[in-house]
């Protein structure tokens, strides 16, 4: 669709609409004067970091607030219908029908204990849209649209027995059941591997194409808005920064917000010079690893030197977690050895000791389970200090305030916070602060960016090349982002099925890929050009989806 | 005190009600020889004499005095209660959280343990245990603590599955730390809030169960007074429409009720629902 296409009255017009949501101080704005327009069959792409009110946006989109907020002011006008001065029974009735949700997590949105189909035809018939026969058999064809394997009888399984990929089409296609004028995408495809992605965002395009569906596209990254929207909006705390068509925006930002969202996507680093002469700090050799009969590593070996980044990248299942967890010492290999400055460690971390586990530190992907709740901040920082260290009273003090300080949040503000009072890159810089704390030699980082968004992400990603830095420490980065690997590591290794399929400077890897699955890979992440995701679906030829 | 003061204003009025009650009924129970008139034991007047100045409630079948049995006895029954449901929530929820730490033999063999305790009906079970050892007060509140360990066990071992996967404890055990931290200091206080609220449910569990043993023979014997040996040993008299015997279990039936409106209260502000 082009960029013209905005003849006649809109589907859906938006002025002046501000939200708020309670907080402990009160009402506070969440979106905040915000107009908007959408023509029929026009996708709008909305872009911001999280908390910037994309989610509430949309939801209001359908004339709908979470509990805890309330529409003060503005208006929202579907084809003609006030959707906030309307009863909820005029709501009601347009949602599922006119309306469609089509959420960021497939998997918690699918109830579990109900076959796809039956699911998928609940709104068309309780919507007295069509009778059940005549959904079921418009399931299948929405499946097959949808590029679903054995689109006859994949509505017969459950939520759980199908993939993540294929749940997320599936929720589109039950999206579609009613043949709605709009649909609200919220993030839809956050959760899924890059090439997993790549399948996913294609036949979302399609379909809302063929069917002239209106739709929102929600979204933190950048790249997939600009394959998917014709137009795009920026958001930032709540106020609508800048609008314009796709092909513009990205030539030509206007706004210095929209700029740096741009910028954060060339985040690069100054290389770590060559390997140096002395021996890797850590050394894996030949490990093999299973999970009872499943054999999850084989022979994986790589070396990690002081001062310089690896990244081990791979989608989910090629077994990139499990070697930093036999690394780790807390999934025993079956075959094979890991060395950390030449000496063998044991291969259980219970029986390693107090030294070793000192110099190995982990940083979690997750950072709201990686922080225990009831703990302080100075406690949780403080723990490895005294633990590893013997450090206590004022010394522990001291240290903990210069930790903070190097990872930018205020001593004197956050010292006594609990973790539920910090925003998600905060807690994530607590983790790395905890690492720090027993002063190790090498961190092992495990997605630590994934759960973050991009400008979050990019914050977090320069603390840790600055403190690489600063201490000569040895990172091994766990991650399924390939644009993360080049923005910090010095070396790459592709694993996929267990296995190590490439390896080498992430300079050579990502310039001269020796491997096809590595090639894949690479190709399947967004670029910023609208016309990536045509380009590439051209070039592999039709490839069959999985 | 100002801040408890407000807590308590702030509180809603069932919390209110529940935090009063409870607070009488610790003032009765420690200051029980002030506040009665009489002697625990003390007979003093003829059998079932009714409510008057001298007697405030009457005498029981021995002619002792009504309100300072129920007065003694709140002392010695919720005291008792209160001293075995300690006891049975401190062993449960300790090897309830190794259980799920450690896994493995450990879990089952424990786990195994409480499934024999947890298939004997309790009641049948604490009567053939007493039988065994004894009736004194010490063998009861052991049994009884015996067989509350095994539902404290199985809940925090269950709440405490849930925290053991969580990263931070992972971080904890890779940092080498040792058991009693990783009970103490990560998992319990994140599984507090649901082993408070069970402590107040079973607290009246143990309460009545005392009352029961006690009404069957076997629990706090006589001459000491508890109040379900008082319903037992007055329960003639409500077949003459007297209220009087049934003043105990009024007593029993209040208490319960109050601390359950103010576990409810702590929970609601421990999960940090705001209304």
């Amino acid at each position: 669709m082009t960029d013209d296409i905005k003849a006649g009255s809109p589907l859906l017009s938006i002025r002046n609409l501000t939200i708020e949501g309670r907080s402990s101080e009160g009402w506070i704005k969440l979106v905040d004067g915000v107009d908007l327009d959408l023509a029929r069959g026009e996708i709008l792409g909305l872009i911001g970091e999280s908390g910037a009110g994309k989610s509430t946006l949309g939801l209001a989109a359908m004339g709908f607030t979470r509990d805890g907020c309330r529409i003060a002011g503005g208006s929202i006008d579907f084809d003609g219908i006030d959707l906030v001065g309307s009863g909820e029974t005029v709501r009601r009735d347009l949602r599922g029908k006119r309306i469609a949700y089509v959420a960021q997590s497939a998997a918690a949105s699918f109830n579990p204990a109900h076959k796809l189909i039956v699911q998928h035809c609940e709104a068309p018939v309780v919507k007295k849209v069509m009778p059940r026969e005549k959904a079921m058999k418009d399931a299948v064809d929405l499946y097959r649209r949808m590029r679903l394997p054995q689109p006859e009888e994949i509505g017969f399984r459950y939520p759980h027995q199908v993939s993540g990929g294929q749940l997320q089409r599936a929720m589109t296609a039950m999206a579609m059941a009613c043949r709605p004028d709009l649909i609200i995408f919220d993030e839809p495809t956050t959760a899924l591997d890059v090439t997993t992605q790549i399948e996913v965002l294609a036949t979302i395009r399609d379909i809302v194409r063929q069917f002239g569906t209106a739709a929102i596209y929600i979204s933190h990254d950048l790249a997939v808005v600009a394959q998917m929207a014709d137009r795009i909006t920026v958001l930032k705390s709540g106020r609508a920064v800048e609008t314009a068509p796709t092909r513009t925006m990205l030539r030509d930002p206007k706004e210095d917000y929209t700029k740096s969202l741009w910028s954060v996507r060339s985040l690069d680093h100054a290389r770590a010079p060559e390997r140096p002469t002395v021996g890797p700090v850590l050394s894996v050799r030949n490990i093999d690893a299973a999970y009872g009969a499943l054999k999850v590593l084989e022979g994986v070996s790589f070396d990690v030197h002081a001062g310089r980044t690896v990244a081990v990248v791979g989608e989910s299942g090629s077994g990139k977690s499990t070697a930093a967890r036999v690394i780790s010492g807390v999934v025993r290999p079956s075959l094979g050895e890991v060395l950390f400055e030449g000496r063998r460690l044991a291969a259980d971390y219970r029986t390693r000791s107090r030294e070793d586990l000192r110099h190995i530190q982990m940083v979690y992907q997750m950072p709201d389970t990686a922080l225990n709740p009831k703990q302080r901040i100075r406690d949780i920082v403080g723990r490895p200090m005294e633990f590893y260290l013997g450090l206590r009273g004022r010394e522990r003090d001291r240290r903990i305030a210069g930790l903070l300080e190097q990872i930018e949040l205020d001593p004197a503000k956050y010292m006594n916070r609990l973790p539920s009072e910090l925003s998600g890159g905060q807690k994530q810089r607590i983790g790395i602060a905890r690492a720090l704390a027993a002063e190790p030699k090498l961190i092992i980082c495990d997605e630590v960016t994934s759960a973050l968004d991009q400008i979050v992400a990019a914050g977090i990603l320069k603390l840790l090349a600055d403190i690489q830095k600063e201490r000569n420490l040895a990172l091994l980065f766990i991650t399924h982002d390939l644009s993360t690997v080049k923005a910090v590591a010095d070396e790459v290794i592709v694993m996929q099925h267990g296995r190590i399929a490439e390896a080498g400077n992430v300079g050579d890897v990502f310039a001269r890929p020796a491997s096809g699955y590595t090639t894949r890979l690479l190709q399947s992440v967004p670029e910023m050009d609208p016309d990536w995701l045509t380009r590439t679906l051209t070039s592999r030829n039709a490839e069959p989806f999985s | 005190m100002a801040n408890l003061f407000r807590l308590f204003a702030a509180a809603p009025f069932t919390a209110r009600f529940g935090m009063i009650v409870i607070l009488i009924v610790a003032v009765i129970g420690l200051f029980a020889p002030l506040i009665a008139p009489y002697g625990e034991t003390a007979v003093v007047g003829a059998q079932y004499e009714p409510w008057s100045r001298q007697y405030l409630l009457g005498t029981d079948n021995l002619g002792r005095d009504m309100f300072t049995r129920l007065v003694y006895g709140t002392r010695n029954t919720v005291g008792l209660a209160l001293l075995t449901t300690v006891i049975a929530f401190t062993i449960g929820s300790i090897l309830g959280i190794l259980a799920a730490l450690l896994g493995r033999m450990t879990d089952r063999i424990l786990s195994r343990i409480i499934d024999v305790i947890m298939a004997i009906p309790s009641l049948i079970l604490a009567l053939m245990l007493l039988t065994i050892v004894g009736t004194s007060i010490a063998s009861m509140v052991f049994v009884i603590a015996l067989i509350y360990v095994a539902p404290v066990f199985r809940l925090a071992r269950a709440s405490a599955q849930t925290v053991v996967v969580m990263d931070y404890v992972q971080a904890a055990r890779l940092r080498g730390e040792r058991l009693p931290w990783l009970i103490l200091r990560e998992v319990l206080p994140n599984i507090a809030s649901t082993l408070v609220a069970e402590f107040g449910l079973r607290f009246c569990f143990v309460f009545l169960f005392i009352a029961a043993l006690s009404f069957l023979g076997l629990g706090i014997q006589p001459p000491t007074a508890d109040w379900g040996s008082m319903l037992r040993e007055n329960a003639t008299l409500i077949s003459f429409g007297d209220v009087t015997p049934l003043l105990p279990a009024a007593a029993i039936a209040l208490l319960t009720v109050s601390i359950n409106f103010v576990i409810d209260w702590m929970l609601h502000r421990a999960s940090g629902l705001k209304d």
